[in-house]
């Protein structure tokens, strides 16, 4: 009989939402911790949102703060939007961890530690000059459990080696917690069963059930929590995060298109993960590239869609900028591909494992000369699979590279996502350009509608022709210095991705179609904005949302959507990028709020600027 | 993929409609000649043909071929032909760069397509100097050299494209000269004969901005003493009648020893050439040997086979499948846990 089977004898209350933080030394496990009870979570029916907060560091010195790494989830019996922004539990497993999050706390919340790591050295490493407890007594449900020692106890007998044995601690607590909110152990069994055998994984499986033992039992846990599952829409449901996201939406744009895939990229952070996913799946015929720079990511890529392939590359903002020469001559070559971004913290090296939005600029402009290309946004984790396809639809419709903005936040977020109806995904296989019947073929005539040319693949006969970043003639492609078809080049290019405005789906107003304030925003931000807009709704302000996923060309009636309200409040990771542009292109007072600190908006930031908006007069 | 030509292909059909702009008496011309003479010979449907190259004066050449042809960024045409080469293993894929595209800005990607042994010719025009942007130092430049970023002389020390290729572990390196066309397109047949990287370097002159920086080679006059022809079986022997000289090593250290004419050189200890030696070392004395203490090697320095980078990718690709059958998206989405509402 499973531990989750066991009826509770103790009283349980229901509740309608928490927000959890892990927190430990990066060597305790702290997001296989968190993710594990994510997944159950979402089996449990409730919908979440989650955030780790990764050190930068693999492995800072144990029991530092600069080590600490947390793990947070906000789940709820309705629609949750953000992890939270202050957790209502705190589980650290060391004084580094508690020092570094317990501020963060609501008042009056739960904060478990493992009281076995409270010695005197640690406290020191930690930077506490006392002992801290007595007085987070005063303020927190302080829980002290020993988890070192339950741990070791569930353990004795196995053979494992000591520190083996105190690994599988945050499994113990991991069973505590699930006994705590009702979650069920069977998923989490089921994986440990399938990564670990022998005594690892006796032991895990043996720590996990007795920490949900002792959690019936103790007195330290008088009352059990529940949380009911969510009213949500029907169907199949996974959790995904927004990486995941990505690289499933790379092999179903080969799957849509109905022609190979291939991904050129280096690693870096946050974005690694993908090129690891993807790497995986040859069986699908999707061929990834590790290059040896990013440059080499780009160049490989745009090689291979010349050769007809779908191209995809993907970096973050260190190794986005030293693409762009590359993706310049996409652009100018006028080659499909997908260049995609997942933003984090800069600049510079900046931190890697934070989030920002600060690329904006960079991806609209950050070329040489006249190089314009669109951008796509998407704004959850389970959108980025969405994205990528629609990225995929304009790079082959209208032959150029599309950018696509992710960020830190969103990558590594997870959300429940409804998982799509793969039959119904309509397939436009790829269409090459056949030798022309009379005449020659011209590399660079193009659609009357799209201003796309066609794409004319080695291996055809009759349509061998030459590309290059040299200036070139209109239709013939021929290399040509002539001011006026310089001139007609510029424009031609610049009209066709302008043209992808007519391509785009009417902008979604949440709220009032006109009114007192308007929230813009793009990217990870929406789950920020959507509370804090509920928020303030409840207390009889007037606010509208709209979030915008294509950020060039920015869409048809946007300008009209701006100028039906008062007050337009538009709330960026970075120092006002798109605020910027709106203002210069509506010539609408946009009023920024702007946050670079590497992390998400908390919604007490937002609904503070909505009510000093609301409140002015400007 | 595509149908037998029906008809017979020519030189003729390689020459594209574009007005070739090179400065008059630039070596490139030759060069482009001889690869248009070679092309049809090489039993490869036009049509499969590509040739990608940088930017300088020797990345111009595409335009002159009537083939697929990309001319991309400074440095980052084996980045491109790797992307073609890997997706499309039966495309031919040509590389034209220059000492300083390939050697300079390029270097890094150069390495790494050789290292990986991408089945492509990397045809390196190294003419000692930077001639598109106006007669500045290359990588490739003599210690000294005033030119216009180095009014006072280079100072930079140069690397040898031969050496260079060697270190990267190169499975094909030749040397051949822009005007020696019969050498030049055996050199040619025999790169693209070869299953993995070709890298082959092509003495050029640039009469503008560095006229004459390979006269002793190109000199039908003064090339027998000044280049060694290599070749697979033959001694190391070089000069003219009543003057022949022959290459010997000792410990490893090459000399040069006079030969008479009735010699028998292999007698005399004169080194054979083994393309084909499994220690790289050996080339890598043939590097060293420069002008003037030893003529110049011309010809294939080593032509050993080694797995190619896009087979071993196809491969992947299909034990992938064989194993795990072809990809069902819909089977992914759903693996893992999932639940219903």
């Amino acid at each position: 009989m499973t531990a989750s089977k066991l009826k509770s004898s103790k009283p349980s209350t229901k509740i309608e939402s928490v927000a959890i933080r892990f927190a430990g030394d990066s060597g305790d496990g702290m997001q296989l911790t968190g993710t594990k009870f994510t997944d159950e979570t979402a089996l449990a029916g409730n919908d979440l949102s989650t955030f780790p907060d990764f050190p930068a560091e693999i492995r800072a010195p144990a029991g530092t703060m600069a080590g600490v790494s947390g793990f947070q989830i906000h789940f709820s019996s309705h629609d949750v939007h953000t992890p939270a922004d202050r957790p209502d539990v705190l589980i650290a497993f060391n004084p580094a961890a508690l020092r570094a999050n317990v501020e963060d706390v609501r008042p009056n919340g739960m904060v478990i530690v493992n009281i076995d790591s409270f010695n005197q050295k640690a406290l020191t490493r930690a930077g506490y000059p006392d002992d801290p407890l007595p007085d987070l007594r005063k303020r927190f449900q302080l829980v002290e459990v020993p988890f070192t020692t339950l741990n070791r106890e569930a353990l004795q007998g196995l053979d494992l080696s000591q520190r083996e044995i105190d690994r599988c601690k945050n499994f113990f607590a991991l069973g505590v917690l699930c006994w705590l909110y009702g979650r069920p152990m069977e998923a989490t069994e089921r994986w440990l069963g399938g990564k670990f055998k022998g005594d690892v994984l006796e032991g895990n499986v043996r720590t996990l059930r007795a920490g949900h033992a002792f959690g019936e039992t103790t007195e330290l846990f008088p009352v059990s929590f529940v949380v009911p599952s969510a009213k949500i829409e029907s169907g199949t449901y996974r959790n995904i995060t927004g990486n995941q996201a990505l690289a499933w939406g790379i092999v179903a744009a080969g799957v849509q298109l109905e022609r190979d895939v291939f991904l050129g990229a280096y690693p870096i952070t946050p974005a690694s993960d993908v090129l690891h996913e993807v790497a995986r799946y040859r069986h699908f015929g999707v061929k990834t590239f590790q290059a040896e720079d990013e440059i080499a990511a780009a160049s490989s890529t745009i090689g291979a869609a010349f050769a007809g392939q779908l191209a995809v590359t993907i970096s973050s903002g260190p190794g986005f900028v030293l693409k762009q020469e590359a993706i310049a001559l996409a652009g100018m070559v006028e080659l499909p591909l997908v260049a995609i971004n997942v933003q984090r913290a800069g600049p510079s090296t900046g931190s890697p494992t934070k989030t920002e939005q600060g690329d904006l600029l960079a991806a609209i402009f950050g070329r040489h000369s006249q190089s314009p290309l669109p951008v796509l946004a998407p704004s959850t984790p389970g959108d980025c699979f969405h994205m990528v396809l629609e990225a995929f639809r304009i790079a082959v419709k209208y032959m150029t590279p599309v950018i696509v903005l992710s960020d830190g936040y969103i990558a590594n977020s997870s959300e429940p996502w409804l998982i799509p109806d793969v039959d119904a995904l309509d397939r436009h296989p790829v269409q090459f350009a056949n030798a022309p019947d009379v005449g020659e073929f011209q590399p660079y005539s193009r659609d009357a509608q799209t201003l796309a040319r066609p794409w004319a693949i080695p291996g055809t006969p009759g349509l061998e022709h030459r590309i290059g970043g040299l200036t070139k003639q209109n239709t013939t492609g021929n290399v040509m210095y002539d001011a006026d078809n310089h001139g007609l080049m510029n424009r031609l290019r610049s009209e066709k991705v302008e043209r992808i405005a007519d391509d785009m789906p009417p902008i979604e107003i949440d709220g009032p179609l006109d009114g007192e304030i308007l929230v813009v925003g793009w990217g990870g931000t929406v789950g920020s904005i959507t509370a804090a807009v509920e928020a303030v709704r409840e207390e009889g302000l007037s606010v509208s949302r709209i979030h915008l996923k294509y950020l060039n060309p920015l869409p048809r009636d946007l300008g009209e959507v701006l100028a039906r309200f008062e007050k337009v409040l538009l709330p960026e990771l970075s120092d006002g990028h798109l605020a910027m542009l709106l203002r210069a292109k509506y010539l609408v007072d946009v009023k920024s709020l702007s946050k670079i600190e590497g992390q998400p908006f908390k919604i007490s930031e937002l609904t503070e600027a909505l009510h000093a908006l609301h409140a002015s007069t400007a | 993929m595509s149908a037998e030509p029906a008809v017979k292909i020519s030189r003729k059909d390689f020459v594209s409609d574009q007005d070739v702009r090179w400065c008059p008496g630039c070596g490139d011309y030759s060069i482009l000649a001889n690869v248009q003479r070679v092309m049809p010979e090489l039993g490869v449907p036009r049509e499969n043909v590509v040739f990608v190259s940088g930017i300088g004066c020797s990345s111009r050449f595409p335009y002159y071929m009537n083939t697929y042809g990309f001319h991309t960024i400074h440095g980052r045409a084996p980045a491109f032909a790797t992307g073609i080469k890997a997706s499309r293993p039966e495309l031919s894929v040509w590389i034209v760069t220059g000492d300083g595209d390939g050697l300079s800005i390029g270097g890094n990607h150069l390495l790494h397509s050789i290292r990986r042994n991408v089945d492509t010719q990397i045809l390196l025009f190294n003419n000692q100097i930077y001639g598109l942007t106006k007669g500045q130092y290359s990588p490739t430049s003599e210690v000294g050299i005033k030119t216009k970023s180095t009014p006072q002389g280079s100072i930079d020390h140069p690397v040898d494209p031969i050496a260079f290729a060697l270190g990267c572990g190169a499975t094909f390196i030749a040397r051949t000269i822009d005007v020696d066309a019969k050498h030049m397109q055996e050199v040619l047949k025999r790169a693209h004969d070869h299953k993995g990287t070709a890298f082959v370097e092509i003495l050029q002159n640039c009469p503008v901005f560095n006229d004459g920086v390979w006269e002793a080679v190109e000199n039908r006059k003064s090339r027998a003493t000044a280049s060694l022809v290599l070749e697979h079986g033959e001694p190391l022997v070089f000069g003219t009648a009543g003057e022949k000289k022959g290459i010997v090593f000792k410990d490893g250290i090459p000399s040069v020893i006079d030969l008479a004419d009735d010699d028998d050189p292999v007698e005399r200890g004169v080194v054979v050439h083994d393309e084909r030696a499994e220690a790289s070392s050996y080339a890598g004395v043939l590097a060293t040997l420069q002008r003037p203490d030893f003529p110049l090697p011309v010809g294939v320095f080593r032509a050993v086979e080694k797995p190619t980078y896009e087979a071993m990718l196809q491969a992947q690709v299909d034990s992938a499948i064989a194993e795990r059958g072809a990809g069902d998206l819909k089977a992914l989405l759903h693996s893992g846990d999932t639940w219903k509402i």
